[in-house]
């Protein structure tokens, strides 16, 4: 394994909301404590279900947001701080694709205009060297050059996806943060950004952050996929491991709810119980009162994450640690 | 055995522009049809039409008939007496269909009246027992309850307990798990069943979800470009499908378990509507194309047992399809 390009030690970050226009404000803890690694040229997967803190935790990751607490390395160094040179540096290594293109583009600018901005920002090369980019990136990205003269209106939405996926390249960035980046294009085009993604990434060496509810497309995608519930992780493991034997009963639960074409919904796990409030935490276990294997201890203590043999780790009482497990 | 629904030639039409094609589709008492194809594919327009919910500039030929007796042009007194009552509908944001200022009683208990000659109190009484019937806890106490006080799942619950106010002999689902996150979209669709087998009730369940489509139907129809381009039970469509557009979204879709294999994507997108190739809609994507693929649109034909496949190539692509499964 390389050396991790990026390295998250336990971030936190809590926002205060208020019930009403008089209630009182209680914290609201969206991301909790998460540490993740992302080897130089490989993708970690982020899963979970709204709420679960994913895009937060991918916002601190860039540096779109400051974590309360923990930090944030890139390329062995800390985040420069907000605003600085050295941060306008970073930032031109690190660059975001969002689930709605058309919310990402200016609607009133040609396309080629708005790949072109991050370079002009960044004051690379000459206006004739940044022409050619341009026509370079589009290439890349499978469209041809007259689609650059388009409006994005005119361009439908998996061309559009590429369109911000060609202006998020023009910097040569070594890390991309992904947040559902397909979910809102039909399948078929779907898996050609998905194919596309790949291809770019093999050839670019991209280091991806690829965060998505679609667990069919973060395996596709990832080397290690991790598991996010109300804020924390549950579980990390290398993708076709995690989905083939899922340890905590949340993954078990999200793989079986994941509907397959030609098998019948036998023995599915169908949870009990709402999507989880990040305002109103249980106490222990965040996942306890809808778990169906919960135990008192669930209850009142919370769970570490642990190695549990392989490169396993998952935080529940019920999954054993590595000991138990070499001694079976 | 009659059809609850026949579908002949659907066609429709905005300001000139078909989107509807011609649709032939035919639904059996208590039975679940999956309509799947991608947005546009005009699988929401066809029951819209059906039931007379489109905008007046629409323009509809064709037929629909509900136990033979004709839906399309048929009197608003008798359309009102269907929608609700006989045939209900579900939308994919249940939220936008409740009205937000009055209690889950009020608008669930306007259902009942609207279609159940039902009275006082017993009106209140049926409609603890459908929120109970949906799972919603302590249903009494909820009655009183506004639709904001629900989560999403909740919502889509009382949508369907609101739909089976007028006990209907179909229910309508467009995209109804669409919005709602995994764990709760497998509640909403084990709720589904039950309630339908309880009920021996047919449904029509309309999703972009290849999966939640074959778990949950017995039979699907592929829609691309305002036509039906296959339909097959789904443990067939799903081992062979035969329409290579069908073959392409089964394709797309990315394993769960088993080898990575590079996705195959159907290239280009979607024709627009309002310039249509002439012949096949899907001729300019497809891989087996030929010549008379581009002269004339190929009729749903019979093609084995209980399916049906519009391509004049199907038995190529039958042929392409075990030549990869003999490799």
């Amino acid at each position: 394994m390389s050396a991790p390009l990026v390295e998250v030690r336990a971030i936190s970050r809590s926002y205060s909301m208020r019930s009403g226009m008089f209630g009182r404000a209680t914290a609201v803890h969206a991301v909790d404590g998460v540490s993740l690694t992302i080897p130089k040229g490989e993708t970690l997967g982020l899963v979970g279900e709204s709420g679960s803190g994913k895009s937060t935790t991918g916002r601190i990751v860039l540096g779109l947001e400051p974590p309360d607490c923990g930090e944030v390395r890139f390329g062995g160094k800390p985040m420069a701080a907000l605003g600085t040179a050295a941060w306008r540096t970073q930032r031109a290594r690190m660059q975001m694709i969002f689930q709605d293109p058309l919310g990402a583009l200016d609607r009133r600018l040609p396309v080629a205009t708005q790949i072109r901005e991050p370079l002009d920002i960044h004051g690379v090369g000459t206006p004739s060297m940044r022409e050619e980019r341009v026509r370079e990136l589009l290439r890349a990205v499978e469209l041809t050059p007259a689609h650059g003269a388009r409006y994005p209106g005119a361009l439908s939405g998996g061309q559009r996806q590429r369109i911000v996926l060609a202006r998020a390249l023009a910097t040569k960035p070594d890390f991309l943060v992904c947040d559902e980046p397909v979910s809102a294009l039909d399948v078929s085009i779907q898996a050609q950004v998905v194919n596309l993604l790949c291809d770019l990434q093999a050839q670019l060496g991209l280091t991806l952050l690829f965060i998505s509810h679609d667990l069919r497309v973060v395996r596709q995608i990832s080397n290690v996929v991790a598991v996010m519930y109300l804020g924390r992780i549950v579980e990390v493991g290398s993708a076709d491991d995690l989905f083939a034997r899922p340890e905590h009963p949340y993954t078990q639960a999200l793989v079986s709810a994941s509907p397959a074409p030609g098998r019948r919904s036998a023995g599915r796990i169908v949870l009990a119980g709402d999507p989880p409030n990040p305002a109103a935490r249980p106490q222990g276990c965040a996942f306890h009162p809808r778990c169906p294997r919960a135990i008192a201890r669930c209850a009142s203590e919370v769970p570490a994450l642990s190695a549990v043999g392989g490169d396993r780790q998952v935080a529940c009482h019920l999954v054993t640690g590595a000991q138990t497990r070499d001694a079976a | 055995m009659s059809p609850l629904v026949s579908i002949e030639g659907l066609s429709v039409a905005f300001n000139g522009v078909p989107v509807l094609r011609g649709v032939d589709l035919a639904l059996g008492k208590g039975e679940a049809l999956g309509l799947v194809g991608e947005s546009g594919s005009g699988k929401s327009v066809t029951w819209l039409a059906a039931l007379g919910l489109l905008p007046r500039h629409a323009k509809i030929s064709g037929s629909v008939r509900l136990d033979g007796r004709e839906l399309l042009g048929a009197p608003a007194a008798e359309l009102d007496r269907v929608r609700g009552g006989r045939v209900a509908m579900i939308f994919q944001d249940p939220a936008s269909a409740l009205n937000p200022v009055l209690t889950i009683r009020k608008q669930l208990c306007e259902a009942l009246a609207l279609h159940r000659d039902l009275q006082g109190e017993t009106v209140k009484a049926e409609a603890k027992r459908l929120l109970d019937l949906v799972g919603i806890p302590d249903a009494a106490r909820r009655l009183e309850a506004y639709p904001h006080e629900f989560s999403g799942g909740q919502v889509q619950r009382i949508m369907i307990a609101m739909a089976l106010a007028g006990n209907p002999d179909l229910l309508i689902a467009d995209e109804p798990t669409t919005a709602l996150d995994a764990t709760i979209q497998a509640q909403i669709l084990e709720l589904l069943s039950t309630i339908r087998r309880e009920m021996s009730m047919a449904m029509v369940l309309i999703s972009h979800d290849l999966g939640v489509v074959a778990e949950n139907c017995d039979r699907v129809a592929v829609m691309y470009a305002g036509r039906i381009v296959e339909q097959a039970p789904s443990n067939q469509l799903f081992a062979d499908p035969l329409h290579p557009y069908a073959q392409g979204l089964i394709g797309a879709l990315p394993p769960l378990d088993g080898p990575r294999r590079r996705l195959t994507a159907i290239p280009g997108t979607v024709p627009d509507p309002a310039h249509m190739p002439t012949g096949c809609a899907f001729a300019p994507r497809c891989t087996l194309a030929t010549d008379p693929c581009g002269l004339a649109a190929p009729t749903l034909a019979p093609i084995a047992n209980d399916r049906t496949v519009a391509c004049i190539r199907a038995d190529a692509s039958r042929r392409a399809l075990l030549g990869i499964a003999a490799e």
